[in-house]
């Protein structure tokens, strides 16, 4: 019933890939290609750590162990923000621009519950995952779902998704204003361990997002509900025939990416600064991981979103760090050009 | 008690306020012409203008304030600068779905604008650019353009005592709008026009003819390029500055605003929809309500983000824009 899971290789093209391993020079190119087009996950992962090693033998370990982790913080905003804006991507074809201000909304109101109300931030992180989820749930009751059923073109979803972030963006500056605001965490105190240094609020930010991620990846693998959001994105036509609630699991796609996208912008406002702009500027980053990650694929898209994040900082350890958000914009257009199906996806229509 | 919405008669008729508005639509009708080149009889959803706008801006005053060259020739280089930048970037990316090339641009887009925040050397970073000191002397980009507008506004005081400032620039952007709705429209009706229609209804079908659709694709980029260039221009000129924040993808997508309020597939349409649009965000400047600077901004954001959920939910087709036009990427599950 659950077709094709996205990142999963044909059995037949594996199998022939692992009789081709002969050491002759053209048959060895000939397993490579087989594998960079059974495999492209391997594929790119062994590119990614000859990038690794690279960095290791040119700027030393601790430097790159270090960066790393700084890139993790920023790498699991992303993470958890591909992960449900490539699952409605994937599911209704639509591009979600709002998605960047779904985070920004998540923020403000982390703000409203934590430093207004002075609550807890667990609390906070808590409230902004309901109401975004909330509001997740009634753009596709009051918008998305009328519109696919006039049968609303790309173009015209892409553009009322503009329009959503706009009016979204304008409610956030409307009541709190454009001034920079900071959540009432401990920006000052930091862990060390072998010789490696964290900030506590980054710490916190890695653990609960590394966590819900996870959790995230077992309930999209193992779960029912999991099974049929990736039975839905594969094909919902299909889907529909195999006799399941496609209204029902769009409804909770939506309260999951909406709950994941206020997460990620609690934890993105935690580590940096709120600002009504606060999601739309992570938003191009995390469309990249959602094409590398194969679109509709959220194992691929939460991979690539860490893989990003980590990527960005290493790339400050050979330019100057000003460049280093030009430079993920950049890896977005390279890998768009490059291989426009992600590392995970497979070769359909692109 | 005084009015919740008293009207400010003053604003209405300050005739510099209007010159303005007017302005800054012709901005945005240069911008969409090219949107509506791409989208509307294309195919292909451009979401780089603020790019192209940024490359064309950019490097006409880094070739005056750098270069040393003339404001003149500056002009025709910068926009073949910027018309190789949009081929540059169409020949890998045209390839691409319509949803991954939305994308592609407006990313493309973000990367030159900030490179032109850090590349502080050529660009002046978050400063941005306008006049070179040398001791006393001072060099601008827009010195060239100021004689010239200083001898038209002479010209107008021997009949008008007092002309407005802006007209001069008024008058170009205007004169430039009208030569791109003319010169576009009849660029659509000849068989170079005909092919892009056929591309947007059809890419395989129009393959299948033997048109060269990458090509066809490549060059309706350019021409879109050209337009953002002198868009680019005439926001220099306007602003007296060139300044990142300026190209922020906000442009373009109000630019999709001016679009679709038009029509898609008219040229005509997007002249209207730019007055149209602007009017009504800086008519909000009229309307005295009790709230802040920043609420007025907010407000106008939420307008442009009603115009569009609303034109798309209601009237897809814009004002002017034909039904059948509007079929573009239709799928999806229903």
């Amino acid at each position: 019933m659950y077709v094709s899971f996205a990142s999963y290789p044909p059995l037949l093209g594996k199998n022939e890939s692992m009789a081709a391993a002969d050491p002759s020079d053209g048959e060895a190119r000939e397993t490579l290609r087989d594998l960079s087009r059974d495999r492209p996950e391997l594929v790119a992962l062994g590119v990614v750590a000859l990038i690794v090693l690279a960095l290791i033998a040119a700027e030393g370990l601790h430097d790159v162990t270090q960066s790393s982790l700084n890139g993790l913080t920023l790498g699991t905003v992303y993470a958890l923000g591909a992960v449900g804006l490539t699952l409605v991507y994937g599911i209704l074809k639509l591009v979600n621009f709002a998605h960047g201000d779904f985070l920004t909304f998540g923020a403000y109101i982390a703000y409203l519950v934590n430093v207004t109300w002075g609550l807890p931030l667990a609390a906070a992180i808590f409230f902004a995952m309901a109401t975004t989820a909330l509001l997740g749930l009634l753009s596709e009751r009051v918008m998305w779902r009328p519109m696919r059923g006039k049968g609303a073109g790309l173009l015209q979803l892409l553009l009322m998704s503009i329009g959503l972030a706009f009016l979204i963006r304008s409610g956030i500056q409307w009541f709190w204003g454009t001034e920079v605001r900071t959540l009432d965490v401990n920006v000052t105190d930091s862990v060390s361990f072998l010789g490696l240094r964290i900030g506590e609020t980054e710490l916190m930010v890695v653990v609960v997002g590394v966590l819900v991620l996870l959790l995230v990846g077992a309930m999209v693998r193992f779960s029912l509900i999991g099974k049929r959001m990736r039975a839905l994105s594969d094909s919902l036509e299909l889907a529909e025939t195999a006799g399941i609630d496609t209204r029902r699991v769009i409804l909770f796609t939506w309260l999951f990416s909406g709950a994941l996208a206020g997460l990620a912008g609690v934890l993105a406002g935690a580590v940096t600064e709120l600002q009504p702009e606060l999601g739309f500027e992570l938003l191009l980053p995390i469309f990249a991981a959602v094409i590398l990650g194969g679109i509709g694929n959220p194992f691929g898209a939460l991979t690539a979103g860490l893989i990003l994040g980590m990527a960005i900082e290493w790339s400050t350890l050979l330019v100057e760090p000003r460049w280093k958000v030009t430079f993920g914009f950049v890896a977005l257009v390279i890998a768009l050009i490059v291989r426009p199906r992600g590392i995970f996806g497979q070769a359909k229509a692109v | 008690m005084a009015l919740p919405l008293a009207f400010t008669l003053q604003a209405f008729t300050d005739l510099g306020f209007w010159s303005g508005v007017l302005v800054i639509a012709g901005i945005y009708a240069v911008v969409a012409l090219g949107l509506q080149l791409n989208v509307g009889y294309t195919g292909i959803l451009n979401f780089g203008q603020a790019g192209f706008m940024a490359v064309g801006g950019y490097s006409m005053a880094i070739l005056v304030l750098e270069g040393g060259l003339s404001f003149w020739l500056a002009l025709p280089a910068a926009v073949l600068i910027t018309m190789a930048f949009g081929v540059l970037i169409g020949l890998p990316s045209l390839r691409l779905r319509a949803d991954y090339f939305a994308i592609a641009t407006l990313a493309m887009a973000e990367v030159v604008r900030l490179a032109a925040e850090n590349a502080r050397g050529l660009t002046g970073g978050t400063k941005g650019l306008y006049c070179n000191f040398e001791g006393v002397n001072q060099t601008c980009f827009d010195d060239s353009w100021k004689s010239v507008s200083g001898w038209g506004l002479e010209r107008i005081e021997s009949f008008w005592s007092d002309p407005e400032p802006l007209l001069p620039l008024l008058i170009v952007v205007w004169i430039t709008v009208a030569v791109g709705v003319v010169a576009l429209g009849y660029l659509q009706r000849t068989p170079w026009g005909r092919v892009l229609r056929a591309i947007r209804e059809d890419e395989d079908a129009a393959r299948a003819l033997g048109k060269n659709t990458v090509l066809h694709k490549l060059q309706s980029l350019a021409i879109s390029a050209l337009l953002g260039a002198f868009a680019g221009f005439f926001l220099a000129l306007f602003l007296a500055t060139i300044h990142p924040g300026d190209y922020e993808p906000i442009v373009s997508f109000f630019a999709f605003g001016v679009l679709v309020l038009g029509g898609l597939a008219s040229y005509r349409g997007v002249v209207v929809g730019a007055v149209l649009l602007w009017t009504l965000l800086e008519g909000t400047r009229f309307v005295e309500l009790p709230i802040s600077e920043e609420q007025t901004a907010a407000l106008r954001l939420g307008i442009v983000g009603l115009v569009l959920i609303g034109l798309m939910a209601f009237r897809p087709q814009g004002l002017f824009g034909n039904r059948q036009e509007m079929v573009l990427g239709r799928g999806g599950p229903r």
